[in-house]
């Protein structure tokens, strides 16, 4: 409990830090940060405008009152709102995150699905015909950068077959039907590449256990080999499976920007992107601080998953 | 390190390098040139891989492209790796505060997912290679620091540095003439395995139109841009595809190489 | 033991051999043996020989596909070698079971122990995880761990090694087979323990009269444990017969060089200079006694290490708030005197701090108090330069002693360009001469380190702690990672370059057997304290520290008629030096028992 408690506070500690650093960041830029925002192709911007930029943003109060005062409001959920069109900032974040979850979460499902199994036949028979066709997938799928992999399945599913839409979003409550099938494309462009990550850290952790002591105990034992290689080898080789997976997801709730975009999936994406072109200041930093505090969440998680299946971490 | 690149990932390696840093060298079209009258025009023999929609060569655009692309993301790898080795290998060596200290600040840097750090940065800095090579040096950072560490402290513990210590070296000697060759390898990895990330980041930043800047050619915006004409031109659209593919694929398959020429269990190393 | 009884396992003619690119590479020729119930049959020989491939072929853990074996293994009338992997299952655990060499990697760590001992007999009975649960209980019972009930639940991280072992004995046994096949099962315990388990072995085998098969490299465990005994060498079984034949008259030079490095209290008794081993030939099968030589022992100089309370603890942090919640008194008030040509063993168990006294003395680790002199200079007063040229060490680990980046001959001369003391012309000629005298050869000078055998690393590292000419050399368990036979010739090394340039070795090592060979006194440590120091013939011949009598004790007797003449070891774990913080050591009190013979006076809290 005591090492529960310490990964919690460690997490929060870490969150304040990094929101700090997010919120303070502005202040790092040389220069006058509101003219800096309002600069566009070197021209010099309106002088007034940036003065109410500057109004706007609590520039032109000390740092210590602009700090106290953002950290305030997001205790209170208030992000901020949007330079070019004045709305706030965490409504439009709230409406947008369930979509970008759910879109990682079929994703991150659909590649574990994939991923293990294959990783746990290939490190079995490692010189089979199958772990070599399935390395080399693995190997070709990690190379495609999930844009080019996204548009070259747009063409294909969609415009030379015309089997899926091309892109777009329908709500799950309006049309289920149209929602999975605008569903299955982006998702299948992100598992593929995150499959073949599953499918390598599986099978070299199977590689590291299979030789092991325990396993050739459970052996002699007379366990069988399906459950040696399950209960005794998967669940031992499962930790950095674990570990590497949730970073890759943390890393995705960015990544899927670029396939958001090209699919035109009303994530977050949109939203940052429109807001780094748009240099909206208080958009971008509200997209980043939601992000990293799940992404600070889901390591904390599986911290807890590891200490519940390793008792060694747990000491 | 000779006998990696004596391998097919390594001379193909070797071989898109040459391709990308030589040939620019020869008086190739100039990519930026415009020839509004030439759009879309199919190969020719002064414009081998034809034309695109503004009359640009195709090819020259293409290799320059790669060359930016490895040039920023090496640049940004090597910076990462001189920094990030550095504060390593003392946080391991010496213990102590630094070691809290510079693995916390670590541990802050990756709860920043990278491209997101990068679109933070290009909103402040605006976008390009200026801010692209420190953002990526700065994402990238953290794993050379944690690499070093962690080889620094499984090599320190080994009783041949403490042999070296009771012949009465220095610390710097120790470091340098000992440790560093025995954590070389995986460092070398760590490395290889960084510019592959950094080179799909830089693409999918242009391809956002947030890292190289138009009209400088870069692979992630000619695939952006040539999406809306893929009806009519799909080889504008699949000829910066495959360049893409194929550099990555190469590089992974030498970090591939790599990390089974320095796997302990396959010998002593190169 | 005489009557005849029906072969439990009869094996004939069993090969193992391993595919090596196109063919197969045997690895064990020809072997014929049997096993009756009751009786144990122990097989002897060192790393290679093929002992442990032969348990593991006669288990069909080997993998099949790259493996091939052929001969007959008939275990109450199946020939083992032709049954399909599903029927080789049913045989596994319930009928033959096996328990391994290293009880810290042998359980699986991410399942209780409770859970480990009952899946044995869930796979071999068809009955409820309660009643498996019941019997796993009892067996934990039988096997003595201490109050088994509220330990079923634990992790295998929660125990020692001892206690792990009686896990994995608890499991093996589980189902009662009728054959044990033990591989090395006592090599990575302490002598102590390990009695306690060779103990518990034949009681549970009296008990059950199943046969066992005892796979070691050590003759005095064979000498406890075995009725018949197997020597295999290099894949062939040289030598084989009731375990009192082999003792009283081995017929093979390798068996006797074997015998020879195994301690025998009292054989080195009368005889107060250390001495070296005989030299065996094992490919000419002769043996030549060792050389008459004079006492290195220069007892008139001034010594040449004087070490003076030596005292080092290592705090134990709270996680959150570091704060040091107790500490580890690893060495506590020590002191010692190290004379020119001498040899000072210190002895003792895992964790009784005799390799952090050899790292204090050294200078890898700070020390928290007292003092150490060399060669008349306070350690502190030289440079770690100039200390160089005093002290050097020689490490347990022959594979991690050495920069695999180095070649040998630039390993050996490093210390000489780290002080730059030397033309580099002459480094190479200085490397020839030391391989030379170590027995090695000066070509080997431009081959790396993972080109040798581990003997062959460790008289690199003697030529390298050479090579600045140091008066003193700690050697920490510098010959037990050795098989015997390089074991015996690399101490044999070490005395006659003490002869020749009157070192002093600071010998540090848990094994008894070497020890009587080459000390001139011996200090027992035992909760960081030493608890008795004195000449080596007084140590073995009149132990009066009661640590020192059970450590002794424990020590296999390499004499099968003596065998059960040992008393039970009473099952205590080996006790932490870890105290409060505000722990302060008593006094410590000296007595004298005869000159150069001093044993702590010792209240109830140390034993």
């Amino acid at each position: 409990m005591g090492w529960f408690l310490r990964r919690v506070a460690q997490s929060l500690l870490m969150l304040w830090v990094v929101i700090s650093l997010v919120f303070l960041s502005i202040n790092f830029v040389p220069g006058d940060p509101a003219e800096l925002l309002l600069a566009q192709d070197g021209g010099s911007p309106d002088p007034i405008m940036v003065e109410m930029l500057r109004e706007e943003l609590g520039l032109n109060r000390p740092m210590l009152e602009q700090y106290t005062r953002k950290m305030g409001d997001l205790l209170q959920g208030d992000l901020g709102t949007s330079i070019v069109d004045g709305s706030p900032v965490g409504q439009e974040v709230m409406r947008r995150l369930p979509r970008t979850l759910e879109l990682i979460g079929a994703a991150g499902i659909l590649s574990l699905l994939i991923g293990i199994p294959a990783g746990v036949l290939s490190a079995l028979r490692p010189r089979s015909l199958f772990s070599r066709i399935a390395a080399l997938l693995a190997g070709t799928a990690q190379s495609i950068p999930v844009f080019v992999l996204g548009t070259l399945f747009v063409i294909l599913f969609a415009t030379v077959l015309g089997w899926l839409p091309a892109g777009g979003f329908t709500p799950f409550g309006r049309d289920p039907g149209r929602h999975m099938m605008l569903l299955i494309l982006p998702a299948a462009t992100i598992a593929l590449g995150l499959s073949a990550i599953v499918f390598r850290i599986t099978r070299a952790s199977m590689l590291d256990v299979l030789p092991l002591d325990f396993i050739r105990t459970a052996r002699a034992k007379g366990v069988p080999a399906r459950r040696v290689i399950i209960r005794h080898a998967l669940r031992n080789a499962l930790m950095p499976v674990i570990t590497v997976f949730a970073l890759q997801l943390g890393g995705l709730l960015a990544g899927t920007v670029l396939v958001e975009t090209v699919f035109n999936w009303p994530g977050l994406s949109g939203m940052l992107v429109a807001g780094v072109n748009a240099r909206d200041y208080p958009v971008v930093t509200g997209v980043i601080v939601v992000v990293s505090a799940f992404y600070i969440g889901l390591n904390l998680l599986v911290d807890v998953i590891y200490g519940l299946t390793d008792p060694r971490v747990r000491k | 390190m000779k006998k990696a690149f004596k391998s097919p990932p390594g001379i193909l390696l070797l071989a898109i390098l040459a391709l990308a840093f030589i040939l620019p060298l020869f008086p190739l079209p100039d990519p930026l040139a415009i020839d509004v009258d030439a759009r879309y025009a199919g190969p020719s023999a002064a414009h081998l891989l034809g034309q695109d929609e503004y009359g640009r060569d195709l090819m020259s655009r293409l290799i320059h492209a790669m060359r930016s692309a490895i040039v920023i993301s090496g640049g940004a790898a090597l910076l990462a790796a001189i920094i990030g080795v550095t504060i390593g290998i003392v946080a391991g060596y010496v213990r102590g505060i630094s070691e809290a200290l510079s693995l916390r600040v670590m541990d802050v840097i990756l709860c920043f997912p990278p491209l997101l750090l990068a679109m933070l940065a290009a909103t402040l800095y605006g976008a390009g290679p200026k801010t692209l090579v420190p953002v990526l040096a700065l994402v990238f950072v953290p794993s050379f620091t944690r690499v070093a560490h962690a080889s620094v402290m499984t090599v320190r513990g080994q009783e041949y540095v403490d042999a070296v210590k009771l012949m009465g070296a220095s610390a710097p000697r120790i470091i340098f003439r000992t440790i560093l060759p025995n954590i070389a390898g995986p460092l070398f990895v760590q490395f290889s395995f960084v510019v592959v990330m950094s080179v799909v980041l830089e693409s999918g930043l242009s391809y956002l139109g947030l890292g190289v800047l138009p009209p400088e050619p870069s692979l992630g915006m000619m695939i952006g841009s040539a999406r809306a004409t893929f009806a009519d031109q799909p080889w504008l659209l699949f000829a910066p595809c495959m360049a893409l593919v194929v550099l990555v694929l190469v590089l992974n398959a030498f970090c591939d190489h790599l990390r089974h020429v320095f796997d302990p269990r396959n010998g002593s190393g190169a | 033991m005489t009557k005849a009884r029906t072969p439990l396992l009869q094996v004939s003619n069993l090969t193992v051999g391993f595919q090596t690119g196109p063919g197969y590479r045997d690895v064990v020729r020809d072997v014929s043996f049997s096993v009756a119930g009751g009786e144990t049959l122990a097989i002897v020989g060192e790393s290679g020989s093929g002992k442990s491939v032969t348990s593991m072929a006669l288990m069909q853990l080997l993998p099949r596909a790259t493996s091939r074996i052929t001969g007959r293994v008939e275990f109450q009338g199946t020939d083992l070698l032709t049954l399909d992997e599903r029927r080789m299952e049913r045989i596994r655990g319930d009928r033959i079971s096996m328990i391994f060499q290293e009880p810290m990697t042998s359980l699986n760590p991410v399942m209780t122990i409770g859970a480990q001992i009952a899946e044995s007999i869930l796979m071999h009975r068809r009955i409820g995880r309660a009643q498996a649960r019941a019997e796993a209980l009892a067996m934990m019972d039988r096997v003595r761990i201490p109050s088994a009930a509220g330990r079923f639940d634990d992790y295998p991280h929660q125990f020692s090694g001892g206690m792990r072992q009686r896990v994995m004995i608890a499991a093996a046994l589980a189902c009662q087979p009728d054959l044990l096949i033990a591989d090395e099962p006592t090599t990575a315990l302490d002598v102590t323990i390990q009695a306690q388990v060779l103990d518990l072995i034949k009681e549970l085998q009296a008990e059950s009269g199943m046969g066992v098969i005892f796979i070691t490299h050590d003759m005095g465990v064979v000498a406890e444990v075995a009725d018949r005994t197997l020597v295999m060498y290099h894949g062939d079984v040289i030598e084989a017969g009731t375990t009192t034949q082999i003792f009283d008259a081995p017929s093979q030079t390798y068996t006797r060089a074997l015998l020879s490095a195994v301690p025998r209290p009292g054989s080195m008794a009368g005889i107060d200079a250390p001495t070296p081993y005989p030299v065996f030939d094992i490919a000419e099968g002769r043996m030549s006694p060792p050389a008459e030589r004079p006492d290195t022992l220069q007892a008139d100089q001034p010594p040449l290490l004087e070490v003076k309370d030596l005292s080092k603890r290592f705090a134990i942090q709270s996680k959150l708030l570091k704060r040091v919640t107790a500490r580890v008194h690893a060495v506590e008030g020590v002191n010692l005197t190290l004379r020119r040509g001498e040899t000072l063993s210190i002895v003792g168990e895992s964790g009784c701090g005799k390799s952090t006294t050899g790292k204090l003395i050294t200078g890898l680790h700070p020390r928290d108090e007292g003092e150490v002199v060399i060669a008349g200079r306070k350690l502190d007063r030289v440079s770690a330069a100039e200390r160089a040229h005093d002290i050097q060490m020689i490490f347990q680990d022959p594979y991690a002693s050495l920069n695999p980046r180095l070649r040998v001959g630039e390993a050996i001369t490093e210390p000489l360009r780290i002080h730059g003391t030397v033309p580099r012309a002459q480094e190479r000629e200085i490397a020839a001469q030391l391989l030379d005298r170590v027995g090695l050869k000066a070509e080997m000078a431009d081959r790396f380190p993972h080109e040798f055998s581990g003997g062959q690393r460790q008289r690199i590292c003697v030529a390298r702690a050479l090579v600045m000419k140091p008066k003193v050399i700690v050697a920490d368990e510098a010959v037990s990672a050795l098989d015997v036979t390089m074991k015996t010739q690399v101490v044999n090394l070490m005395m006659d370059l003490q002869a020749e340039m009157g070192l002093g070795f600071l010998f540090i090592s848990h094994d008894m057997a070497v020890v009587e060979r080459i000390s001139h006194r011996i200090a027992v440590m035992y909760l960081g304290q030493i608890v008795e120091i004195g000449p080596r013939a007084e140590i073995f011949g009149n132990p009066r520290h009661p640590y020192t009598r059970r450590l002794l004790s424990a020590v296999p007797v390499p004499d099968p008629a003596r065998r059960n003449q040992r008393g039970a070891v009473p099952v205590t774990e080996l006790k932490s030096p870890i105290r409060p913080p505000d722990y302060r050591r008593p006094a410590q009190h000296y007595t004298q028992v005869s000159p150069d013979h001093f044993i702590l006076e010792t209240g109830a809290e140390s034993l």
